[in-house]
């Protein structure tokens, strides 16, 4: 069963597109058991089980986004590696082999015969960096209204949308992005909205499809906002205006979700004791043997598909991965409150400027904080914002990763980071360089529900490397040479791959053979 | 009670500025980059009554000094942000906190032309910006308006705190291209012919303020008072400072500052690079964003990382900037870090923050840690640029600056958990 939740109709249209030879091609999909006939009227609900929707694990090893037939054997070595957990190697060897980390350590990791060695002398390795917040794709450049495909501005819970279908797959943000080092990014629709849509998690590679530039097998997230942005957006226009206005109808919205859940639940045991009926009904047909059918009791009708309530109604199933936009931290207490209450958990908070003054209670709930260094004070809701906000959680015991939400930042995540530790070590906060470096890979791994299967130098891993020039804490550092899922995607010594948009006006174009 | 007397006196110190009468300052043992390429080892700078009156290795700190151990430590000058928002602008959404910002760029006016308005009397010494900027290394401002065709003037502060700008007239500010364009209805070519009428207009009100205040003149394209504004602009007193990125508006530019004989720096300049060397040659300088390359604007989608380090090639006068930014001013010196990544020299990135920013606008006593020069100092615990780098001290017209701001007070109060306010 793939973890991400596809209709038939998509999944379909996504295999097909595999079928056209993309390099990330999504695995395909496991035989699902044959539907009643019925069923295909409602397809929502699950075949097997005729119950509306089924848990599924988050974070499960995703073993087919890991293998790739296409990728070489290739050892770094001599390099200094940083693995994001907790080991480090000075003078350390990388095997990668068919899209995995095969091996990590020293000098004394055996080279497999036949590898490409690429020479790490004087180079730091690390895995590839997670972006947690990304709009790339869906507010793509050149800005333009043509483009401008990343808030559904026109109501406050639009939780039908998807980035998916907003993603331009030929951003020219994407490669620049990519020769930052960034492997792998959540692209989340914008906080227009209080409920503004499902994310897309992307592997941070140009592609010809928003399905090609899927995360293969990536669990389902969804886009959530309180604050400022949504009573702005809707103030004047229907509300809600206040933030009174914004959980009154973020619970509403939950509770009409589980209305629907309900609903859909009933429909499942109707149609089941139908089914029931009609074999006793025609058993006793049978029985009777005189050729007369009195078996013909109508099916119950099944509800309307709505695609809002059904993803909410997902959400509530804890199958979607809860991301919020929120700055201050009672409102982040408050929308944990109404989690509570609609019975969903939430995965991390976004942008977060003052979870330090409330470390202690997202530590305890596990609730991850996806922040910058130090963007603080553009909005009231932003004003207590503070260089030492990842260093604090962290030392609480809290999950913190560095976030860019924007096109520039994405570019240089390791520079954001390495502010972050020195605030905090300046702070006195006991940190190391690979708990900084977890900020930008293992952490956000989590956070999009792929710890286990990329953001970390460990074997067994998604090949997803970075080959750097210096310490990527320096702000002279560059990625020389960044491999998805175990080939080389960018090749500094090569130049940045112009975008579509780019070809043949443009010096980037000029300077790439 | 000697003792608690220090502890206050020590406190005192980190509290409040140093008076400028105070005791002189000695930084000893340092690395000091007195001016871009001219860098001392070990070296000691002597700071008294506001200037720097000392530079060098083996100079003696003089009796009395208070002394500022510089061993490891890196001594810059202070930097200058060449195009801010710092006091002007508090928080950006809320409109009650923001001055000098006339709409956005792309916004439509029926004002293009606001020429007159005038930074200093909207910039806010004691904004919370200011200790946060400063936090940086960044001692002086230049505080710039922004939006429309012509945006205002800009003045020029030293973040101490101080009322008095160091220069109350420094520039005036507007943009070309599609910033231009947007204040004038669309055309990027109208927004030029505008300007260009602007400042012909001006010409002659200047010239003929007489006849105009007795009614004989021909009808202005501005008003009174912004045709007076560009006065010094005409004259060559100050630059004309317009927001320019593509290609074809920087040509045009350069063509009307050569007609209309006005000091023309460019800021943003996403394709400053394609025109380089008619840059150069018109000594028209360029106040850039290193990290702004996403072919992001229509008019101007030729962009590329290494444009700080082709312009400065060419010999182009290239200064780094956030280009306005008010709570991210200290984030200047890794725009000149990146820019030094991306091929700039590492002098010429000290000059993009310090000695250039100096001259476009004529700071003839800052920019560089020399004797006779206003001490604004900073000592760093490494390379200004690089990022885990702080700024320890801040030195500003011969004062040790606080390091207390909103942010610090906040960390202190949140250090640690629970919170008893």
């Amino acid at each position: 069963m793939p973890t991400l939740s596809v209709r038939r109709g998509v999944a379909m249209v996504v295999l097909a597109l595999v079928g056209c030879g993309g390099s990330s091609a999504r695995p395909a999909a496991p035989a699902k058991p044959s539907p009643p006939t019925l069923d295909d009227d409602a397809p929502w609900i699950d075949p097997a089980s005729f119950a509306p929707v089924r848990k599924r694990p988050l974070g499960r090893p995703l073993s087919d986004a890991i293998r790739n037939p296409a990728a070489p054997t290739i050892a770094i070595t001599n390099a200094t590696i940083l693995t994001a957990t907790g080991q480090r190697f000075e003078r350390g060897t990388l095997v990668l082999i068919g899209g995995a980390i095969a091996a990590v350590g020293g000098s004394d990791v055996a080279v497999p015969a036949g590898a490409t060695i690429i020479d790490g002398t004087g180079k730091v390795v690390t895995p590839g960096l997670i972006d947690a917040h990304s709009h790339l794709g869906v507010y793509p450049a050149p800005s333009a209204n043509a483009h401008d495909d990343g808030n559904e501005a026109t109501a406050p819970v639009t939780a039908a949308v998807r980035a998916e279908y907003g993603y331009w797959p030929a951003d020219p943000q994407i490669a620049r992005a990519l020769a930052g080092g960034v492997t792998t990014a959540l692209i989340l629709p914008g906080s227009a909205n209080l409920i503004g849509g499902r994310g897309f998690t992307v592997v941070m590679r140009p592609a010809r499809t928003a399905a090609l530039a899927a995360f293969p097998g990536a669990p389902s997230t969804i886009k959530m906002a309180c604050g400022e942005n949504p009573k702005r957006v809707y103030g004047d226009k229907g509300g809600p205006s206040t933030r009174m206005g914004e959980y009154a109808a973020l619970r509403t919205a939950f509770l009409e979700a589980a209305r629907y859940s309900a609903k859909v639940a009933q429909y499942g045991a109707d149609r089941q004791r139908w089914r029931e009926r009609q074999a006793r009904a025609e058993a006793a047909d049978r029985t009777r043997g005189d050729g007369k059918r009195i078996a013909g009791e109508p099916a119950p009708t099944p509800p309307d598909v709505d695609l809002k309530l059904e993803t909410l109604a997902e959400v509530l199933e804890g199958r979607v991965l809860v991301q919020i936009h929120c700055y201050r931290a009672d409102d982040m207490a408050q929308m944990m409150a109404i989690a509570d209450e609609a019975g969903f958990t939430i995965r991390s908070f976004h942008h977060a400027l003052e979870a330090y003054k409330i470390r202690d209670l997202l530590a305890a709930r596990g609730i991850a904080v996806n922040t910058w260094s130090d963007w603080w004070g553009f909005k009231l809701e932003a004003f207590d914002g503070i260089p030492e906000n990842a260093a604090l959680v962290t030392e609480a015991g809290g999950r913190a990763t560095i976030h860019s939400d924007s096109a520039i930042g994405i570019q240089r995540l390791n520079q954001d980071a390495a502010k972050a530790l020195a605030a905090g070590r300046r702070a006195g906060v006991a940190l190391d360089d690979d708990v900084a470096l977890r900020w930008i890979t293992a952490n956000p791994a989590w956070v999009l529900g792929l710890d286990g299967v990329t953001g970390a130098l460990k074997p067994g891993l998604r090949a997803d490397v970075v080959v750097w020039s210096a310490s990527p804490w320096s702000v002279y550092a560059k990625a020389d040479l960044v491999l998805v899922n175990g080939e080389i995607a960018y090749d500094r010594s090569r130049g940045l791959t112009p975008s579509d948009f780019e070809l043949g006006h443009s010096a980037i174009d000029r300077s790439t053979p | 009670m000697i003792a608690r007397l220090v502890t206050l006196l020590a406190l005192a110190l980190v509290a409040a500025p140093v008076a400028a009468t105070a005791a002189p300052i000695a930084i000893v043992g340092a690395r000091v980059h007195v001016a871009p390429g001219t860098t001392l080892e070990g070296a000691t700078v002597v700071i008294d009554r506001g200037r720097i009156t000392a530079v060098g290795v083996g100079v003696a700190a003089p009796a009395g000094a208070t002394v500022i151990d510089g061993t490891g430590k890196v001594v810059t000058a202070g930097l200058i942000e060449p195009l801010s928002s710092v006091g002007l602008v508090g928080i950006d959404l809320e409109p009650s906190s923001v001055d000098g910002r006339f709409g956005s760029l792309d916004a439509v006016h029926a004002d293009a032309v606001h020429a007159a308005y005038q930074a200093q009397d909207g910039f806010d010494p004691a904004a919370v910006t200011v200790p946060v900027a400063r936090s940086g290394g960044v001692t002086t401002v230049v505080a710039a308006p922004s939006g429309g065709l012509l945006a205002g003037r800009s003045a020029i502060y030293a973040l101490d705190g101080s009322p008095t700008p160091i220069v109350g007239v420094a520039a005036v500010h507007g943009a070309l291209g599609h910033g231009g364009a947007g204040a004038v209805g669309g055309s990027r070519g109208k927004a030029l012919g505008l300007l260009r009428e602007v400042l012909d207009d001006a010409r002659a009100y200047n010239a003929t303020r007489a006849a105009y205040d007795r009614n004989q003149a021909r009808k202005l394209v501005a008003d009174r008072l912004d045709l007076a504004a560009l006065a010094p602009v005409l004259r060559g007193a100050v630059p004309l400072v317009l927001w320019i990125d593509g290609a074809a508006d920087l040509r045009a530019a350069l063509r009307l500052a050569r007609e209309s004989k006005v000091r023309l720096v460019v800021v943003g300049g996403a394709e400053a690079w394609k025109v380089a060397a008619e840059l150069a040659a018109a000594r028209v300088p360029v106040i850039l964003d290193p990290t702004a390359n996403l072919p992001g604007d229509l008019a101007a989608t030729d962009v590329r990382d290494d444009a700080p380090a082709v312009l400065a090639a060419a010999g182009v006068a290239v200064a780094v900037s956030t280009l306005g930014s008010n709570t991210g001013a200290r984030t200047v010196r890794q725009l000149a870090g990146i820019a030094v990544g991306n091929g700039l020299p590492w002098d010429q990135a000290l000059a993009a923050l310090t000695t250039v920013p100096a001259q476009i606008y004529g700071l003839r006593d800052r920019g560089t840690v020399a004797r006779g020069q206003v001490a604004d100092v900073v000592v760093w615990s490494g390379d200004p640029l690089e990022l885990a780098t702080a700024a320890e001290v801040v030195i500003i017209g011969g004062v040790v600056q606080a390091p207390t701001s909103h942010q610090t007070r906040l960390l202190d109060r949140y250090r640690r958990l629970p919170v008893t306010p």
